[in-house]
């Protein structure tokens, strides 16, 4: 039985005729086959949600319901690909209709001819259940692709092939108590649905991101969730795509939802010439991009971002520590917004739907560290960028996502104008997560790390105020301690917090590196009160020489970090001799 | 055979309804014939169980619906696009309205093209040097970019823009170079200054002028950037120019946004803008690009006039949340007699760091451009706390970065309407500002960039 379209708003379409349509399947729309999800159903009638451009649908257009929900290709060849928000890759559509994406394409999410070679792990007759590894593919130099067996499935193991396969073929048959299960390199997974686990862990280890600010002082734990609002220019793209570039994580998924189309095309021509300093190979060897841009389909920006998460939950079920970046859950909300107006339902707050806040938690809730069907530790990682209209952090995205995450960078326009970058306000940001990763700490770093941070974070603060001070009185009506706290906190934000993106070496910063830079920060701070406290003034404090090699450190590469001890020693000397010189005089 | 329909029902504003509708598709264009026999356009919107939801190109005044007819025309808005274009002005929906002849079109385009792959794209970063020492020196501009001007009423806004349409170029090539001038909404004074200039000049012979005044159709305010940008795609990838698009001005463009969305009764977002307004943007200044193995580009130079100076009110908000950077007008520098008064702090070119460095400018400028901003934003800083605590409350530094501040206002900012000054005379002003610093306060400068400096100047 076929539907009839009856009604064409946008990117909705209302057809009739529609008995045994479910909530959530997916349909092939007029004889374009544009693809669709109906996502309300009254009585004979659906709505449904269009992924492409609607134009030139007619009424009477044919409606055929695939009876199944939207779901994405999963298995070898995901890595290194782009694909758009409905799982459809992008480099296949670009070689079979060109330079535009046109409506009703049918392109693949892999490459279905491509042979991939099958080294199995297990032998026949072997007892397997579910999540157990089944045998691998190299699907780049970094990642091993593992095959599982598919959830629910107990049985023992029938058949079991070796050599090179395409996706589609069977390499493993499973007897199960009914029925013998087929399994291929490939699966289906329907991307609103999340992928089962075995139980939900306690995070405890960092993701190290090589940004001072983030690792520092608002560390993300493997498994955590976090937030960077801003408004436009202070460069949550730029925090994105250095995070993507050089967080630890095993594999990297990068949601562009509703961004610009230049900056998929940066990434794409960038991350296959940078390396990734964990495995020396090029990035794009671990990442997958899934690029909704703002002149795309809107209605395919609001599953883009479920079909990133389901693509890093495939990824994690193999053991692996994923993190998925979403830039930027804005548009996805405005997506959802531009939906419900159309459906005629009651807006919440500046138009809203009601549900906005329920489905972003739905959406983070599917982050985490886990222990995985098949008994390994691995991990989601989640970070959503916001885009609040006129950086009013009071806007409902904002909200709704302030409630959910645990790890706040809050980037400021102030800053942005200054050009200090990474533009993270470290007076509004949070991390709920180090108190969870203290452990980590003790065991890699200085023993004093965490004591470090917190003073350095102090005087901060007291910068802060103190800035309050001098714009109302002026910097001369400080006391020597003041004003060394002054020079200190600038010295903090200068040559510790301020890190250039696009310098070779300042770049990424080792835990190591940062470890040694902060010691060598305090250090300077610690002198610095003393020789104030001992009747130096603040002059004196400012004629230090090797003050200057502190805005050098970060410049120092990482096979090099030895030249910090070096940096220290200078110090102590220069305030030791500050100290003689006094006593000769 | 051509079928009329004579079943229109309503007329609200510019929205008409027909009823009883058969085999007409969304998107598709209509033809309205009125008792008098007088034609006007139209679009199909929406279609609802069996009506068509019609929007009007033209006013819907003096119109008897009962004795109207309408017909569907099979096709979406289309523009016959030739070479012939350039040197010719056309109104909102691609007809000459300049006494012209007909164009003879080589091809048919339409005008809502799908988006560009983000695979088949190639990144911009070929440097545009403006002359303009605040745009070339600070937030450059590079080939295939869209930077809008943030202004205000009031501020010299048209001013600029014809002076990066005059004297934009890349430095040692010559391709064929176009320009594109899309007029949303404003003033026949603002459209006649652009024409004159272009024509002053001699611009005119290359430029395609698209002009939709204040005092006509906001439907048809709405197609104007989809034509031109439509041209602009013809002259860029099947004719391999570098075409430079200026769209003036973007708040008349979504005025007209938001009235078409009141009058469909829809569910309004921010200030009773429609909530799809960012995707509507987002459909004009995301054409702006190259495309690989395409020779020809098109960068954008949208203006928007931000409502009472405000920069989070929706259009220059949605826009900023699009474009690569936007070029700020501040009305203090103005009031003060800077022209240019570009606020280079609160503007920003996202492309800036691909488009510039050794083989393009110079080595040193991304190093100069960061100490520029530091100094910059720290001697104006120290000017606020002059004013409040006096000049003696500040300390000398501060007071070298007070001057500095100054005079980054009047000689860097500040250039004549006509001065067109080279990549290498804006960065040998900034040094020579710079220098006067000592070394020790120059740390986002590297040592090596810096002993260069001190050599060769």
């Amino acid at each position: 039985m076929q539907g009839k379209i009856i009604k064409v708003s946008g990117a909705l379409v209302v057809a009739d005729n529609m008995v045994g349509a479910k909530l959530f399947d997916v349909c092939l729309v007029s004889d374009k086959k544009l693809v669709g999800e109906i996502i309300e159903i009254h009585g004979s009638k659906a709505s449904i949600e269009v992924y492409e451009n609607t134009d030139g649908l007619k009424l009477g257009d044919v409606v055929e319901n695939t009876q199944k929900p939207l779901s994405i290709k999963l298995g070898p060849g995901l890595i290194g690909n782009v694909l758009d928000g409905i799982g459809r890759s992008l480099k296949n559509i670009y070689e079979s209709v060109g330079d535009r994406i046109k409506t009703g394409v049918d392109a693949q999410t892999l490459n279905e001819e491509k042979k991939w070679k099958f080294t199995p792990l297990k032998k026949l007759n072997d007892e397997v259940c579910e999540g157990q590894v089944l045998g691998s593919v190299l699907e780049s130099q970094i990642i091993t692709h593992k095959i599982l067996v598919p959830q629910g499935v107990f049985g023992k193991i029938t058949q079991i092939k070796r050599g090179e396969f395409n996706i589609n073929d069977v390499v493993v048959k499973i007897k199960t108590k009914n029925q013998f299960v087929n399994v291929c390199l490939s699966s289906f997974w329907p991307i609103r649905i999340k992928r089962p686990i075995k139980k939900k862990i306690e995070v405890s280890q960092p993701i190290t991101t090589g940004q001072r600010v983030i690792d520092t002082f608002f560390p993300l734990a493997r498994g955590g969730v976090a937030a960077i609002p801003g408004p436009f220019g202070s460069g949550k793209t730029v925090v994105q795509h250095q995070l993507a570039k050089w967080c630890d994580a095993d594999v990297v998924v990068y949601v562009g939802c509703g961004e610009r189309g230049n900056e998929m095309t940066d990434v794409l021509n960038e991350f296959p010439t940078l390396i990734d300093p964990k495995t020396n190979r090029p990035l794009m060897e671990k990442t997958i991009l899934v690029a909704n841009t703002s002149d795309m389909p809107v209605a395919a920006r609001e599953a883009s971002i479920y079909t990133g998460i389901t693509i890093a939950e495939y990824y994690r079920d193999m053991g692996y520590n994923v993190i998925v970046m979403a830039d930027s859950t804005s548009r996805w909300a405005e997506a959802l917004r531009e939906m419900s107006g159309r459906l005629e339902e009651i807006p919440g707050e500046e138009g809203y739907p009601a549900y906005l806040g329920s489905r972003l938690a739905s959406f983070y809730e599917r982050a985490g560290n886990v222990l995985t069907l098949g008994g390994e530790n691995a991990s989601v990682s989640c970070v959503g960028a916001v885009s609040p209209q006129g950086g009013d952090l009071s806007e409902p995205v904002s909200q709704a996502t302030l409630r959910i995450v645990k790890v706040f960078w809050g980037l400021s326009s102030s800053l942005a104008y200054k050009r200090h970058f990474p533009a993270i306000d470290w007076l509004i940001s949070y991390s709920s997560y180090v108190p969870n990763l203290k452990g980590f700490y003790q065991n890699n770093l200085s023993y004093d790390f965490l004591e470090r941070k917190n003073y350095v974070m102090k005087i901060l603060q007291e910068e802060k105020e103190l800035d309050d001070v001098v714009s109302l009185m002026g910097f001369d009506v400080l006391g020597d301690k003041d004003k060394t706290t002054l020079l200190i906190a600038q010295i903090i934000r200068e040559d510790y917090l301020h890190q250039n993106a696009f310098d070779e070496t300042d770049t990424f910063s080792s835990l190591k590196k940062q470890d040694k830079m902060l010691k060598c920060i305090c250090e300077f701070a610690k002198l610095a009160y003393m020789a104030v406290e001992s009747g130096k003034v603040y002059e004196q404090i400012l004629s230090i020489p090797s003050r200057s090699l502190i805005g050098k450190m970060k410049y120092i590469k990482e096979d090099e970090l030895e030249k910090i001890d070096t940096i220290i020693s200078q110090i102590s000397s220069d305030f030791l001799s500050l100290n003689s010189k006094e006593e000769e005089e | 055979m051509i079928k009329y329909f004579k079943t229109i029902k309503d007329v609200v504003g510019s929205i008409m309804i027909v009823e009883d509708i058969e085999d007409v598709g969304v998107g598709e264009l209509a033809l309205i014939v009125d008792q008098n026999g007088n034609e006007r356009n139209g679009k199909v919107l929406e279609l609802v169980e069996n009506k068509a939801i019609v929007e009007l190109f033209d006013s819907s005044n003096n119109m008897d619906i009962s004795k109207s007819k309408i017909r569907f025309l099979g096709k979406g808005l289309e523009v016959g696009v030739s070479k012939d274009m350039l040197g010719r002005v056309f109104n909102g929906l691609g007809i000459p309205r300049d006494g012209g002849p007909k164009i003879i079109p080589d091809k048919f385009l339409d005008v809502n093209m799908g988006p560009i792959n983000p695979v088949a794209r190639d990144y911009p970063e070929q440097f545009i040097q403006t002359g303009i020492s605040s745009i070339d020196g600070l937030n450059t501009l590079v080939r295939g970019q869209k930077l809008p001007i943030f202004s205000a009423s009031g501020l010299p806004h048209n001013l600029l823009a014809s002076q990066i349409v005059r004297q934009a170029k890349v430095l040692g090539d010559n391709e064929q170079f176009a320009i594109v001038f899309v007029a949303m909404g404003i003033s026949n004074d603002d459209a006649t200054f652009f024409m004159e200039d272009f024509k002053k000049t001699g611009a005119i012979k290359n430029t395609v002028s698209v002009i939709n005044l204040a005092s006509e159709s906001s439907v048809e305010r709405i197609s104007a950037p989809r034509i031109g940008l439509t041209i602009a795609e013809y002259l860029a990838y099947e004719l391999d120019m570098q075409v430079l698009v200026v769209m003036t001005d973007i708040t008349n463009y979504a005025e007209s946004l938001r009235e078409i969305s009141s009058a469909r009764d829809e569910i309004p977002a921010r200030r009773g803008y429609p909530g799809y307004m960012y995707t509507d943007f987002a459909s004009l200044y995301e054409r702006a690009g190259k495309i690989k193995g395409k020779k020809g580009s098109i960068t954008q130079i949208p203006i928007l006039t931000m409502p009472d100076d405000d920069k989070t009110h929706p259009i220059p908000d949605l826009t900023g949340y699009i474009t690569e950077g936007q070029i700020m007008l501040s009305r203090d520098l103005f009031k003060k007699g800077i022209y240019p008064p570009i606020d280079v702090l609160s503007s920003l070119s996202r492309l800036k760091d691909k488009g510039i460095g050794e083989g393009k400018t110079k080595a040193y400028h991304s190093d100069l451009l960061n100490q520029m901003f530091y100094a910059y934003s720290r001697g104006k800083n120290a000017k606020n706390l002059a004013t409040i605590l006096g000049e003696n409350a500040i300390s000398n530094m501060d007071k070298n970065y007070v001057k500095f501040a100054n005079n980054f206002e009047e000689k860097f900012v500040c250039q004549g309407e006509y001065e067109n000054r080279t990549i290498d005379e804006t960065l040998n002003i900034a040094w020579s500002l710079l220098k006067e610093f000592p070394r020790s306060e120059l740390k986002r400068i590297k040592d090596k960039h810096l002993d260069i400096l001190l050599e060769e100047k």
